[in-house]
């Protein structure tokens, strides 16, 4: 299948002198969620800004569809639908003027039926002839939804969708992207919000320092780099790990109630069973135990520190 | 792929409309200061000069005034226009719409060069109130009017981009082309000052441009109507030079 969205190379040094993306090649499959997870600064929007032609790249190349992002910008930019991560709105204009001046400036003919279905669809019909002004935050984020929409774009880029919304909004924009997808709209979305990604992407890509250190599925990231730990639930309360069992490299939590081991699911000897025998043997009873899988969360945290380690800034 | 008309229609339409929400200020704002300016100039004072080389003086400044307040009114609304989506922010779908530069520059340009040919209109039917004019070249004097007008709007489109703040906005249009306007014989003959300082003032291009418009309207200016088109013509050039480099580079507009 020919890949929606390729890029390539790409580099971006401001002025400034600030190295915001460096040697980032992504490729974005059509129909698939993909979530770009990375924190503050890490280039996220850079990336997003120079596929939509906000901003000049200093290296590489961007491929939309088949279209160089430079030669072809007319038929590239005519797929991609942009909502930024900034409320950005003409407060004077009214919400379906403002909808269908979006739809207009991407060449597209009026077709008021869609326009309003659209405004429909984001609970926005109501407030159509109210100003832009007069509306709440939510409101205004979906009417910046409307206007990415409003061109019936292949590809959706969301810009930390979800930043200082509320859970009910938070929860229509996780069912309109849902939608989007089953209609064959392709969506990108950057996030530093861990459960949103869990949540929707079908791949995560992990940003930091402008690299893109990371690209994988989003379950086999989880299996493959999640770590399992077990909590037991000690019958006694012990003062110390005992010796006999320093090989697992146990901790003692829950003032010394708990004993809490880490392993790795994958690995061919978790070394839970003989942990147990073990236990069994040198007489350490427990009254309960439960394993839990490192969320994308654990793991997100854990890369980003590491390459922090990696280059001190 | 063809040009996006209907974006060029969009940004048209929602500058027109920007302008239609203060319509009557609008419409309103030339007809009173052309009419203070001839209760001054016109009866007060034109009463003393009466004519100036065998036009009377009412008659006289009427070209003047209309370039005044063209210049100004292009400046300031083209500035406006491009200014506004870059403070706001809302510029973003502008550059990330299949939209070429040449698109976006006729767009805005065209709504604030309607507006302003739409005032300089005003003036003159306004002016027709107070004295008798008659236009020796009526055609050219349209051509002439829709030049300045889209001239001083790419002049104001640059000032747009430019400007980081509404004072910087303010200050090119206040602060050197209303002066060079004043000073560039709207409202007097270069013949009527002293020799140095005649000198001194054709160093003003826009003494050019006012003497150029005011001869279509007698079929006499300070200047040859040929020297007042290659001044227009420069003028006209350097603005879309220069809006070109800000489009090649991205200055200002694409960090």
């Amino acid at each position: 299948m020919q890949p929606v969205l390729s890029i390539a190379g790409l580099g971006k040094t401001y002025k400034s002198g600030h190295e915001a993306l460096s040697g980032v090649d992504l490729t974005i499959d059509k129909g698939e969620i993909f979530a770009l997870l990375g924190p503050n600064g890490a280039g996220k929007t850079t990336l997003i800004s120079i596929v939509c032609g906000i901003v000049t790249p200093s290296a590489g190349t961007v491929t939309v569809a088949g279209h160089d992002h430079v030669q072809g910008y007319r038929a590239a930019r005519s797929l991609i639908g942009l909502v930024p991560q900034e409320l950005h709105t003409d407060a004077f204009e009214k919400v379906i003027a403002t909808v269908s001046f979006s739809r207009g400036l991407f060449g597209k003919p009026r077709d008021p039926a869609f326009i309003e279905q659209l405004l429909r669809d984001l609970s926005l019909w109501d407030k159509r002839d109210a100003k832009i002004l007069e509306l709440s935050g939510g409101m205004k984020r979906r009417v910046m939804i409307a206007k990415a929409l409003s061109h019936e774009p292949e590809i959706l880029f969301l810009d930390e969708p979800t930043a200082g919304v509320d859970v009910e909004l938070r929860r229509d924009m996780w069912a309109m992207v849902r939608s989007l997808r089953d209609r064959g709209v392709t969506i990108i979305l950057t996030t530093h919000y861990i459960e949103e990604a869990e949540e929707m992407a079908d791949r995560v890509g992990v940003i930091s320092k402008g690299r893109l250190i990371l690209v994988e599925e989003k379950h086999a990231l989880i299996k493959k780099l999640g770590r399992k730990t077990l909590t037991l639930n000690l019958a006694e309360p012990l003062a110390a790990v005992p010796g006999e069992l320093a090989e697992w490299r146990l901790e003692l939590a829950g003032e010394g109630h708990e004993l809490v081991y880490e392993f790795d699911s994958q690995a061919e000897a978790t070394g839970v069973p003989s942990l147990l025998r073990r236990m069994s043997d040198i007489g350490i009873a427990f009254k309960d135990l439960h394993t839990k899988q490192s969320s994308l969360e654990d793991i997100f945290v854990g890369l980003v520190h590491d390459t922090k380690a990696e280059q001190p800034a | 792929m063809n040009a996006n008309m209907r974006g060029i229609r969009a940004i048209y339409l929602f500058e027109m409309a920007r302008f239609g929400r203060t319509f009557w200020t609008s419409l309103l704002m030339p007809v009173v200061t052309t009419s203070l300016y001839f209760v001054v100039f016109g009866s007060a004072i034109g009463s003393r000069m009466t004519e100036v080389s065998s036009v009377p003086y009412g008659a006289f400044i009427v070209p003047g005034l209309m370039m005044l307040t063209m210049f100004t009114e292009s400046i300031s609304n083209a500035s406006f226009g491009i200014y506004m989506p870059k403070w706001t922010g809302t510029i973003y779908e502008m550059l990330s719409a299949p939209l070429s530069p040449l698109e976006m520059v006729v767009a805005y340009v065209g709504a604030a060069a309607t507006k302003s040919v739409i005032i300089g209109a005003i003036i003159f039917a306004t002016a027709h109130l107070f004295v008798d004019i008659q236009v020796a070249h009526p055609l050219l004097m349209a051509a002439f009017m829709l030049l300045m007008a889209v001239t001083f709007c790419l002049f104001g489109f640059i000032i747009g981009i430019w400007a980081q703040s509404f004072e910087q906005l303010q200050v090119v249009p206040l602060l050197v082309v209303y002066p060079l306007t004043f000073l560039g014989g709207a409202f007097y003959s270069l013949s009527m000052l002293p020799p140095a300082w005649q000198t001194v003032t054709l160093f003003n291009p826009v003494v050019y441009l006012i003497s150029g418009f005011r001869w279509t309207f007698f079929g006499q200016g300070d200047v040859g109507i040929g020297v007042s088109m290659a001044a227009v013509a420069l003028f006209l050039t350097l603005c879309l030079g220069v809006i070109f480099w800000v489009f090649r580079s991205g200055y200002r507009l694409k960090n």
